[in-house]
């Protein structure tokens, strides 16, 4: 049987579009440090370390090696665990594997990125297959825009629904320092403003590209309770990637892998009614359109009902689920840290800990990846010992 | 803070790596490609367990994990239904194309899956459940971008 696992400390850098008064190795020690003073431990107390990142990003591959002096993985048991935009929840859930297996008492989990390093478009096409996709289908945004216009013809959707999610997240960021969009509040007319990237996504309803890091501290049952009054227990996670082939996606059926994954993770935490159930939500949602049919995926409300359900308020600070208090993908995008920070951020939340963020007495939290080609991780979190 | 840090220049390195690959396409991929090369056909194949007809071709069945053994092959389309696209408006030097063009999913006549590829004249009248067809390259190397882009068919 699994021990249970809490996270007992999180670190974040404060997020901007470059970092160049720091490199990758010294902005993963800002997060690290941050991370463990927040726990109140040292490195010593630090028994494995799981760190993940994108390839190609920085064009050095090897993370867990190079980065150990950063890390604080000098004479430890480190490895890498990168798939795509998952890679923070992949980091998070291997680390929570690790405690829960008994065989570690204490695990540091650590995403990172400098986005600022490379051509993100150019590194991040090196996900989809070079003989079949890769020339003729390509890149975050047509993709997305692909879904967005599918979403829009399906249920009726507009422009403007679409862009007061952005909206949503970026009045969010008001209240986090740590934010890349700090204090830059935007209106809908500023994103129906912005430049046309590709129909139906402009500008305004993307994520930008972040330097970043972020770090957890996991620890096992008999130890967390000793080391922070209200731990962030795991209830439950779920994993699930679909086809590699863009082609094969049927966008008429709703996000998929998210539906499934919720499924999984929800009967496993006894989630029955979403809205209800949860009291935040901190959602990898990496562009507006996703902030409507996502949530449709996670349960939130019925198929076509994103819009409606997101313009009454429900997701607002205040709301009957506030989504990402934190401003979300839509404020910070340091990718490899990015679905790491979700878990983070409603962590937190649980904790206690979000100051200006805070959403009140946070019992329940939903936190979600996402990636490549339409794959999804969910993680639950409880303050109460499950 | 140091006193020092405020007079400090933050340096960047500029570099570049450019790494040539030699990408197995595989003999199911192959023959897909041969195919579009030398015949100007565009071939799936079915899995026989589920019997959707998958496009390109696969060697297995990635939701049954069976084995798509040799006489399941079919010649598909050259027409289709576009079921999804995005109009890109910027240029980029790794796109296929220069702006304004469109990325779109094309359910081929007697496919089950989508097939990703370009469509660059009559924007104006794309919409979802319009027909296209494919248009070859004159000349051609077995390669996805073989067939030139999708024209639409109807206004």
């Amino acid at each position: 049987m699994a021990r249970r696992v809490a996270i007992v400390g999180a670190g974040q850098t404060h997020h901007k579009s470059h970092r160049l008064d720091v490199n990758g190795r010294e902005m993963i020690n800002e997060a690290v440090m941050r991370a463990l003073a927040d726990s109140e431990i040292t490195i010593t107390d630090i028994d494995a370390i799981i760190i993940g990142n994108m390839d190609h990003f920085e064009s050095i591959n090897y993370v867990d090696t190079w980065s150990v002096e950063g890390s604080g993985g000098v004479m430890k048991p480190i490895m890498k665990v990168t798939t795509g935009g998952t890679t923070g929840t992949s980091v998070a859930i291997a680390a929570y594997y690790h405690v829960a297996s008994g065989l570690f008492d204490r695990v540091l989990a650590i995403g990172w990125e400098k986005n600022s390093e490379s051509d993100t478009t150019a590194a991040i096409v090196t996900c989809s297959d070079p003989v079949w996709d890769r020339f003729s289908y390509s890149g975050a945004i047509p993709s997305l825009a692909t879904e967005a216009s599918a979403y829009m013809e399906q249920y009726g959707a507009t422009q403007e629904d679409a862009a007061r999610v952005a909206v949503r997240d970026r009045t969010h960021a008001l209240n986090n320092p740590y934010a890349q969009m700090y204090n830059r509040p935007i209106t809908i007319q500023d994103v129906m403003e912005s430049s046309m990237l590709a129909y139906p996504i402009k500008l305004l309803d993307v994520c930008p590209r972040t330097d970043g890091a972020c770090a957890v501290v996991f620890a096992a049952e008999g130890i967390a309770e000793k080391m922070i009054p209200r731990p962030a227990w795991i209830k439950s996670t779920a994993v699930r990637h679909t086809t590699t082939w863009f082609g094969d996606v049927d966008y008429d059926t709703g996000m998929l892998s998210l539906q499934r994954a919720a499924r999984e993770a929800y009967e496993k935490a006894g989630i029955k009614n979403p809205a209800e159930d949860f009291d935040v939500a901190e959602l990898y949602l990496p562009y507006s359109y996703a902030g409507l049919k996502w949530i449709e995926a996670l349960g939130f409300c019925g198929p076509g009902e994103g819009p409606a359900f997101v313009g009454e308020g429900n997701t607002d600070m205040g709301g009957i689920i506030p989504m990402n208090p934190s401003g979300g993908v839509i404020s910070t995008n340091c990718i490899g840290a990015t679905a790491l920070l979700r878990v983070a951020e409603a962590a937190i939340q649980i904790m206690g800990k979000g100051e200006k963020r805070q959403v009140p007495d946070v019992k329940t939290a939903l936190a979600t990846g996402f990636g490549g080609c339409w794959w999804s991780d969910v993680v639950i979190l409880t303050g109460d010992k499950p | 803070m140091a006193a020092w840090l405020q007079d400090v220049e933050d340096l960047t390195l500029k570099g570049q790596i450019n790494v040539p690959y030699t990408w197995s396409v595989g003999e199911v991929g192959s023959r897909f490609l041969v195919a579009l090369r030398d015949e100007e056909k565009i071939l799936g194949n079915r899995c026989p367990s589920c019997n959707t007809v998958y496009v390109p071709p696969r060697k297995n069945c990635g939701s049954c994990f069976k084995d798509i053994d040799d006489n399941q092959w079919a010649e598909l389309g050259p027409e289709g239904v576009v079921t999804a696209f995005t109009i890109v408006r910027y240029d980029y030097p790794l796109q296929p194309a220069k702006a304004p063009f469109a990325y779109a999913i094309i359910k081929l006549d007697g496919a089950d899956v989508g097939f990703v590829h370009l469509i660059r004249q009559g924007l104006e009248k794309l919409r979802n459940g319009v027909r296209v067809k494919a248009l070859f390259k004159e000349e051609r190397t077995g390669h996805i971008l073989d067939i030139d882009s999708f024209v639409l068919l109807e206004a």
